[in-house]
């Protein structure tokens, strides 16, 4: 939906309204009001912005395998004796640097993690929308496969989905699609939540009195589906989302772990972990530990926000 | 005149929020005395829910009483502890709401809910309590009452329902019933019914009804006398029949005018312009002198308080003005009203 | 008048003219209420079917109000929703200007010219549409302005119509109070120029001060454009206000249909005089009432023959068996009910 308003006051005055609302709004005297959430939001926000900056931050490019060397493997961090001024937080087993390979795999993860959600948010809002919206046979066939879907574990959804996306490609041309197929896979394993909450408001949506004056005059379903129902089924979803997100990055991170995500020489939190993980006996621990460390601070920030926003805006909860 | 049952002196209920202290209720007073029925009128947001809220000291905070006074029977119960106050509600004040749903548990039968509120009020034996719940339910116009004692409050339809709340209200044998848009949710056939049976019962049990609704007609069935109310104050109290027949409020009188009755026919309505203030702007001085088309100076920067007009009060600049004029040399001041 | 008159189809006991807007003839509908089919198996429980409405039968003239009134479960709302085409009748047909409207036909052109005011101004209208887009939907739906500076200046006529600020447009639905909601409904009604609105107890969920605001405002766009109106009430004193002619409802059929003043000045069947006496008596005139009887049955399972006999003083053996069908009176009025018939028959009116 567009509407415009062609003149000029409505473009200044409406974003000024909308700040406005904002500020005097309850959400933000809330959030001011309780610092753990503010706290969680700041470091999210830090979290976010250096994955996304890790070009910039990271002294090291960990996918430049010329700047490795053998030689610089298993160096300790810089303040224990043994450690390397050049590497602070460390080096693992191929000589990368700890510090840039986080900030390297905390982009990859967190890209695989918002991709697969908002492909779940797609197909699950969609599905629910239809099968809310429409009803009868069409309701029944999409709520009973995602009934099934919902009896496969989520790692065991990603693991089939992984597992036939290999025998079908072939090992030579996986290539870049190990994303794709993470995306998938963790996609597949998220949308029967989005479909149920959408369906669920669909359905109370669908008899208000707004819905009947458009069908009154004779819009299609599809329109009055996602310019009418839509925008008001969107809030509990958008708050599933966040929730889902830190969720996202763990599967992410287990799948990784488990070796049917992304190779070694991609680096994520997962495979870091995975890595890290084999050097733990031999005293290594840097390798695991600091991954660790900035996936569980990653997660428990992303939770901690989203779940404040759905204390917030979903009304059931209240 | 024997004491009044209820007394409620100079009320007002604060609401403190982020962008300052909301005022629901304000500076009300009123009595009902024993067997009689006070019907407090109102259209949404006037505080007359509000008002009994308070009353019975359920106000949900930060909501809050912040002066005023409610006496019971004599004793002060707007600082009563939460413990006590407890007792007052089950024992000294019934409760009717609109929806009977809210009254009703719907795990129980109705039954065991009646005898529990007869058996924690006296000392009545199980059986004693059994057939004094049969009673109640008789004489709430429930046929059958033995045998639909050990049925769910699903069982019934609504106004069996709020039948059956009545009985509960009234099975503690309170002083005074509180009934909150009481017939609201039922059917028309059904609410005379139910405006019958409430009157008639606490008639013959000498209770004080504080009957809460919007719904003028009820009240000129039912009150004795009447509270109007308008942004949280009360613009006119009196007795039912002048009020609804020779209202003195401008409000009251718009309000009287918008309402179609059978009488009148297709003749076009009165409409008083605009709508109620919300408690965020609620305009100095009088607060209906936006949409009153008879205000003057005075209206818009002075606040009439309640003042003695013949058989009621009626809180209005121009009943002052009209007191003035008839007695020039009385200088009517508006001096506090004892309703 | 003729007392001999004799029962006629419902279809008939309006003769169609020319001046008819709207016919709606014997028009049924039956809602499934069963539990899900495993669930009857088990239970061994038959299908549970709920008439909402049976056999209902009547026509609106042009620039008329026709009141439905009755009770919850009346079935007075469902026939708006068939009458307006939202929804499908089991039976029966609904004919504006002579064109059937679940006839299969095309219905574009016929959807201008019915809209609907629905009753909670809360529900309809969207809340995240501001109001001009809101009141310029219809506008779009059925091409009616040649470009958006047209669709603007409707919208703030509209506006202007219903007694709101041509700036208010920007606003969203939560920004306004529920009278002023119900006139931005009662905009996009008027949006797309109709001639015949369907109005679902427009009024029932606002104070009266706003009620009285509503129903002038109805009156006057009446009389402004020509309206035809099928209003739906409980209230009796409304629809007294507001109607021409009335039809009462009660479990599904309509028991009386008969112009404004007559029904309030002579109501014939026993349910219509019952209705009356339970209206409170506001000018405390002191009329006459009797004390009203009895509770309004479950419709799943209404009583036999006569639907309202178990309520009814005047009930005789007939009507516990046999359904009475509606025996016009005059060409404008019907009632349907053994105990009336038979009065008639044995004592000839004046």
């Amino acid at each position: 939906m567009t509407i415009v308003a062609p003149d000029k006051v409505a473009k200044i005055a409406r974003p000024a309204g909308r700040l406005r609302r904002f500020i005097d709004s309850d959400m933000l005297h809330s959030f001011v009001r309780s610092p753990l959430v503010m706290f969680a939001a700041l470091i999210a926000v830090i979290l976010v912005g250096a994955a996304f900056l890790a070009p910039v931050l990271a002294p090291h490019d960990p996918y430049d395998l010329k700047s490795l060397n053998l030689m610089d493997g298993e160096n300790p961090p810089r303040w224990i004796k043994g450690g390397d001024p050049r590497f602070w937080l460390g080096t693992d087993d191929q000589g990368r640097d700890i510090y840039s390979t986080i900030l390297y795999g905390m982009r990859s993860s967190l890209l695989i993690a918002m991709a697969a959600v908002g492909f779940a948010l797609l197909l699950g809002v969609s599905l629910g929308l239809v099968a809310g919206y429409r009803g009868g046979r069409i309701d029944t066939l999409i709520m009973r496969i995602a009934d099934i879907q919902l009896t496969f574990p989520s790692i065991l959804t990603a693991l089939l989905v992984d597992g036939i996306a290999r025998t079908a490609l072939k090992g030579s041309q996986l290539g870049n699609s190990h994303y794709v197929i993470l995306v998938v896979a963790i996609g597949l394993s998220f949308w029967v939540q989005y479909a149920r909450t959408v369906r669920g408001v669909t359905l109370v949506e669908r008899n208000k009195d707004y819905v009947q004056a458009a069908r009154l005059i004779g819009l299609s379903s599809r329109k009055i589906m996602f310019n009418h129902v839509l925008p008001n089924v969107l809030s509990p979803v958008l708050v599933l989302a966040t929730i889902n997100l830190a969720l996202a990055i763990i599967t992410e991170a287990t799948l990784s772990f488990l070796g049917v995500g992304l190779p070694s020489s991609e680096p994520s939190l997962g495979t870091m972990i995975q890595i890290g993980n084999r050097f733990l006996l031999s005293g290594s621990w840097w390798m695991v530990a600091f991954p660790g460390v900035t996936l569980a601070a990653l997660v428990l920030a992303v939770n901690l926000v989203g779940d404040w926003l759905r204390d917030k805006l979903d009304p059931r909860l209240r | 005149m024997s004491p009044p049952v209820l007394s409620v002196r100079n009320l007002r209920v604060e609401f403190p929020t982020r962008r300052g202290t909301l005022v629901a209720v304000d500076d009300v007073s009123f009595d009902i005395g024993p067997g009689e029925v006070l019907g407090v009128v109102g259209e949404s947001g006037a505080g007359k829910s509000m008002t009994g809220t308070a009353v019975i000291g359920l106000l949900e905070p930060p909501g809050r009483i912040a002066s005023g006074e409610v006496w019971l029977q004599g004793e002060r119960i707007d600082r009563l502890p939460p413990e006590k106050m407890r007792r007052v509600r089950g024992r000294r004040i019934g409760m009717v709401f609109q929806d009977p749903l809210t009254s009703l548990n719907p795990l129980y039968q109705i039954g065991e809910q009646l005898i529990e509120t007869i058996r924690t009020h006296t000392d009545a034996s199980p059986a004693v309590a059994r057939k004094r719940a049969i009673g109640l339910l008789e004489a709430a116009g429930i046929q059958g009452a033995a045998r639909r004692i050990d049925s769910y409050p699903h069982e019934f339809s609504g106004g069996m329902r709020q039948r059956v709340v009545i009985a509960l209200a009234l099975a503690a044998e309170p002083d005074l019933i509180i009934a909150d848009e009481p017939t609201t949710a039922l059917d028309v056939s059904i609410q005379a019914q139910i405006i019958d049976l409430l009157k008639t019962l606490c008639r013959d049990r000498g209770a004080a009804i504080m009957l809460i609704t919007h719904d003028m007609g009820v009240i000129a069935e039912t009150a004795d006398r009447v509270a109007v109310m308008y942004a949280g104050r009360i613009a006119e109290i009196g007795p039912v029949r002048d009020v609804v027949q020779r209202p003195q409020h401008p409000y009251t009188k718009g309000l009287m005018g918008s309402i179609p009755t059978l009488e009148m026919g297709g003749t076009r309505l009165t409409q008083i312009p605009g709508s109620m203030p919300r408690l965020t702007a609620i305009p100095t001085g009088c607060a209906f002198n936006p949409r009153c088309n008879a205000a003057f100076d005075r209206c818009r920067v002075e606040r009439p308080d309640p003042m003695q007009t013949g058989t009621g009060a009626v809180a209005c600049w121009l009943a002052a003005r009209a007191a003035d004029e008839a007695d020039p040399a009385n200088q009517m001041h508006p001096t506090r009203m004892a309703p | 008048m003729n007392i001999a008159l004799p029962a006629v189809p419902s279809s008939l006991a309006e003769p169609a003219t020319m001046s008819d807007l709207v016919q709606v003839r014997e028009l049924s509908r039956v809602f499934d209420v069963s539990k899900p089919w495993l669930n009857r198996v088990i239970e061994r429980e038959p299908r549970k079917l709920l008439k909402a409405v049976t056999d209902a039968s009547f026509s609106i003239r042009r620039r008329e109000t026709l009141a439905l009134v009755g009770e919850s479960g009346s079935g007075k709302s469902t026939v708006a929703k068939m009458v307006v085409g939202l929804l499908q009748p089991t039976a029966g047909d609904v004919r504006i200007d002579g064109k059937n409207i679940w006839g299969g036909e095309d219905l574009t052109l016929l959807r201008r010219r019915i809209q609907m005011i629905f009753q909670d101004p809360y529900a309809s209208l969207n809340p995240r549409w501001r109001v001009d887009a809101i009141i310029a939907d219809p506008i779009r739906a059925f091409g009616l302005a040649k470009d958006s500076a047209e669709i603007d200046h409707r919208v703030g006529e509209l506006l202007q119509l219903v007694g709101l600020d041509p700036l208010d447009g920007r606003k969203y639905p939560h920004e306004f109070s529920g009278g002023q909601r119900q006139r931005i409904c009662i905009a996009r009604a008027l949006s797309s120029k109709p001639e015949f609105l369907v109005c679902d107890e427009p009024t029932s969920a606002l104070d009266v001060s706003v009620q009285a605001q509503i129903l002038n405002l109805m009156r006057d766009l009446q009389d402004q454009f020509g309206l035809t109106y099928l209003f739906i009430s409980h209230n009796l004193a409304v629809v007294r206000h507001m109607a021409d002619r009335i039809g009462v409802m009660y479990l599904g059929r309509i028991v009386e249909l008969a112009p404004t003043e007559h029904l309030f000045r002579t109501p014939q069947h026993p349910y219509t005089r019952m209705l009356l006496d339970a209206v409170p008596d506001l000018a405390m005139s002191g009329r006459p009432r009797k004390k009203v009887e009895g509770e309004i049955p479950n419709p799943i399972d209404p009583p036999k023959g006569c639907a309202f006999h178990p309520r009814c003083p005047l009930a005789f053996d007939r009507c516990k068996s046999e359904v009475p069908l509606p025996r016009a009176r005059t060409s404008a009025s019907f009632v349907a009910c053994h105990a009336v018939e038979r009065a008639e028959l044995t004592q000839p009116a004046a």
